[in-house]
């Protein structure tokens, strides 16, 4: 923590927010950065970030909360299993609130199926182990920062010869969505402050069709109320310059080439998929599912179920929220039909979530 | 989607515990309203007032590192009636008792609340005991029920705060909520990490001898932790709250936890801990007060009350930013308390 305090040193706050009040003063017009990534959004509101910066910079939140960006009817998959006897259903905390068309799984558990929030998807292994019986599901749900730990744990539950442990994948990689985004007439992206944990992973090279291909300035940035004032200086300084290039702020963890050992664990276990995000629809190659040879990990072939047809909900603005279209007050819901206790949108559930940001932060 | 059952959320201390304390069990039993709804009853009898207080503690595990549900119990209990202003004098016990717990277990745990009690100088001095089939509770559970008496004429409740007070607590947040967690999930935090629970009476005399009617609110930040607590004073004193970050203690081994789990320690549970609300010109002696006793050594100013009507908290962020504090919303860390 005494690290960690030396980035929320407000003396240096303020001298990088006047540095960047010097960079955009002379800047006709304004701009409007981007972060991807949902923990991201959420330093951005806890710091109070937003109130600190010049009017001419705008930040919006894009769709880098994994949780948010997952479609409804995998939520009512993993329902459907939930339901299934004999399932346990494995999770991250944030996925049990998350509604699907008609329940959600913490109204399952409550209704009795057995749902279970771990801390990784090892203890998920350990649960497959400690009850044979059982079929345990992890719900794979995120970006190139979990995905590696999903495939390890795949290959640790076949290297402990489990015949109950699977998978129910939904994961997602970040930089396609980035480039569509990018290239959206409705959307004015000057720049991006892109994800600190999965470009550890990825590594900022990722980024480089961004920058070359559709002009937009790219600044990997820390989740350190520092490290974010820093990452919007530098893509200020490039939008004032008229660059667009690939810039590591965080470069205390995130290097150019990323984790090679992380990423082939990752293609080891996992290939390229076409995935349906909420909100922008089906990107090609944008998901994660098992190769063949571990497709007897696979929830949605091994364990059949009927699953209900998908019912988004009426007026629920998650996804133009994820796509940096709308903010979450002008959303309809916000407040009223949608609050974090009765959440009618992923948005509002996620502890990334953009709307449950503004409702937790928002002032 | 609204539920129709009860969920767990419903007992995290947060806003989904307001609701169904709102809708559906004051309207049913008693109809007080909430700026009345306070840590304990205060009942009048022959010209003096009585405290008067109940609470149930299901933590899991039983056991963790500083302590377990039985001096957990007892404190917490004798917190409750502190927090009215009241000497506390007597408890009562009610377990619950699973088929298969061990009797070792048991003695432990007895030992531990007949521990915290005489510390406290309170005596257990009524109790029941029932034990259910296996599977029909989860080891022990406990409830204390606890009266106590006021010493003197202090009218201290969750609606007595007012523009310009200052806030105060006696050390660092979050301390209990992570032991229990990191006990319950076998999380390897390589810190020691200790609940805080302990029985705070006596800082309360110290308090109200250096701070007399100008001691305007008192709570102890349990479930919800410290930023569901002020809310609850905000909405019920009707006044917004503003909150300094770079003031709030938090030790480096909490904060490094809360950090690693993507928590926020400003709404996990403390047992030892209590907000002051104490107007201006008192604050300083009533610090200093605090600060001399052992359980108020690390008593920091933390904020004020900044406006009059709306019920709002916000933080000063350390680099100095504004946000907004809400209740906790459903569950940051299910049965800690």
């Amino acid at each position: 923590m005494t690290y960690t305090r030396e980035f929320r040193n407000p003396d240096v706050a303020k001298h990088l927010l006047e540095r960047i009040a010097d960079t955009v003063r002379d800047h006709a017009g304004s701009m409007t950065f981007m972060e991807v990534c949902g923990t991201h959004t959420m330093a951005i509101y806890q710091h109070g970030i937003r109130s600190l910066l010049p009017e001419k910079i705008r930040l919006i939140s894009g769709p880098g909360c994994p949780v948010c960006v997952t479609p409804v009817d995998y939520v009512d998959h993993a329902v459907a299993l939930a339901r299934r006897p004999g399932t346990v259903i494995a999770t991250f905390g944030d996925m049990v609130r998350v509604p699907g068309s008609t329940s959600s799984l913490v109204n399952e558990q409550a209704a009795g199926a057995d749902v279970r929030i771990v801390y990784s998807p090892l203890d998920a292994v350990a649960l497959a182990a400690k009850h044979p019986d059982r079929s345990v599901v992890f719900l794979g749900v995120g970006f190139e920062t979990t995905a590696p730990t999903i495939a390890g744990s795949v290959i640790e539950a076949q290297r402990r010869g489990l015949d109950n442990y699977f998978v129910l994948c939904a994961h997602k990689t970040i930089p396609g969505p980035m480039a569509i985004l990018a290239d959206d007439p409705g959307l004015q992206v000057d720049g991006y402050l892109c994800p600190a944990h999965v470009s550890a992973i990825i590594g900022a090279e990722a980024y480089e069709p961004l920058a070359r291909d559709h002009k937009v300035p790219s600044v990997v940035t820390g989740f350190e109320p520092l490290d974010m004032l820093q990452g919007v200086e530098m893509l200020a300084r490039q939008v004032v310059a008229g660059e667009a290039k690939v810039e590591i702020q965080y470069s205390r963890v995130v290097k150019a080439g990323g984790n090679p050992k992380a990423r082939e664990v990752l293609y080891r276990v996992f290939e390229p998929c076409d995935a349906r995000w909420r909100g922008i629809g089906v990107i090609p190659g944008s998901g994660l599912g098992l190769r063949p040879e571990y497709a007897a990990f696979d929830a949605a072939t091994r364990l059949p179920v009927e699953v209900e047809e998908p019912r988004e909900h009426q007026g629920c603005a998650c996804g133009e929220i994820l796509k940096g279209k709308v903010t979450p007050r002008q959303c309809p819901l916000f407040r009223t039909a949608c609050t974090p206790e009765n959440p009618v949108g992923a948005c509002m559930v996620s502890s990334e979530g953009t709307c449950a940001a503004e409702y937790k932060y928002g002032t | 989607m609204k539920s129709d059952i009860i969920l767990l959320g419903h007992g995290s201390g947060g806003k989904l515990s307001h609701q169904l304390l709102d809708e559906i069990i004051i309207p049913a039993l008693s109809g007080v309203a909430r700026r009345d709804q306070n840590d304990a009853a205060v009942l009048t009898h022959g010209g003096g007032r009585l405290a008067f207080t109940t609470d149930s503690y299901v933590v899991d595990p039983i056991f963790f590192p500083g302590g377990n549900i039985g001096d957990l119990a007892v404190n917490g209990t004798i917190n409750d009636l502190a927090m009215s202003g009241a000497r506390p004098l007597a408890i009562s016990v009610g377990l619950i008792l699973e088929e298969g717990l061990p009797l070792a277990d048991l003695r432990t745990i007895l030992s531990s609340m007949k521990e915290a009690a005489e510390t406290a100088g309170v005596a257990i001095v009524t109790g029941d005991t029932k034990v259910v089939p296996r599977g029909k509770a989860d080891k022990i559970f406990i409830n204390t029920s606890g009266i106590g008496v006021f010493d003197h004429e202090f009218d201290i409740r969750g609606s007595g705060a007012r523009l310009g007070d200052k806030i105060l607590i006696n050390g660092t947040i979050g301390d209990h909520g992570m032991a229990v967690l990191a006990s319950r999930e076998g999380l390897d935090l390589q810190s020691d990490i200790r609940t805080d629970s302990a029985s705070l009476h006596h800082l309360v005399v110290a308090i109200l001898a250096a701070g007399g009617s100008a001691v305007h609110a008192l709570r102890d930040p349990t479930r919800g932790g410290v930023a569901t607590t002020l809310k609850e004073i905000a909405l019920q004193s009707e006044i917004d709250i503003t909150l300094d970050e770079s003031s709030l203690p938090v030790s480096d081994a909490v904060g490094g936890a809360c950090a690693i789990l993507g928590l926020d320690p400003l709404y996990v549970a403390n047992e030892g801990k209590l907000l002051a609300v104490v107007a201006p010109e008192a604050a300083e002696g009533v610090l200093a007060a605090m600060r001399h006793r052992p359980e108020g050594k690390g008593t920091a100013i933390i904020g004020e009350v900044t406006g009059a009507s709306s019920g709002k908290v916000f933080m000063r962020t350390a680099i100095g930013g504004l946000r907004a504090i809400e209740m906790l919303s459903g569950e940051q860390l299910p049965r800690i308390c």
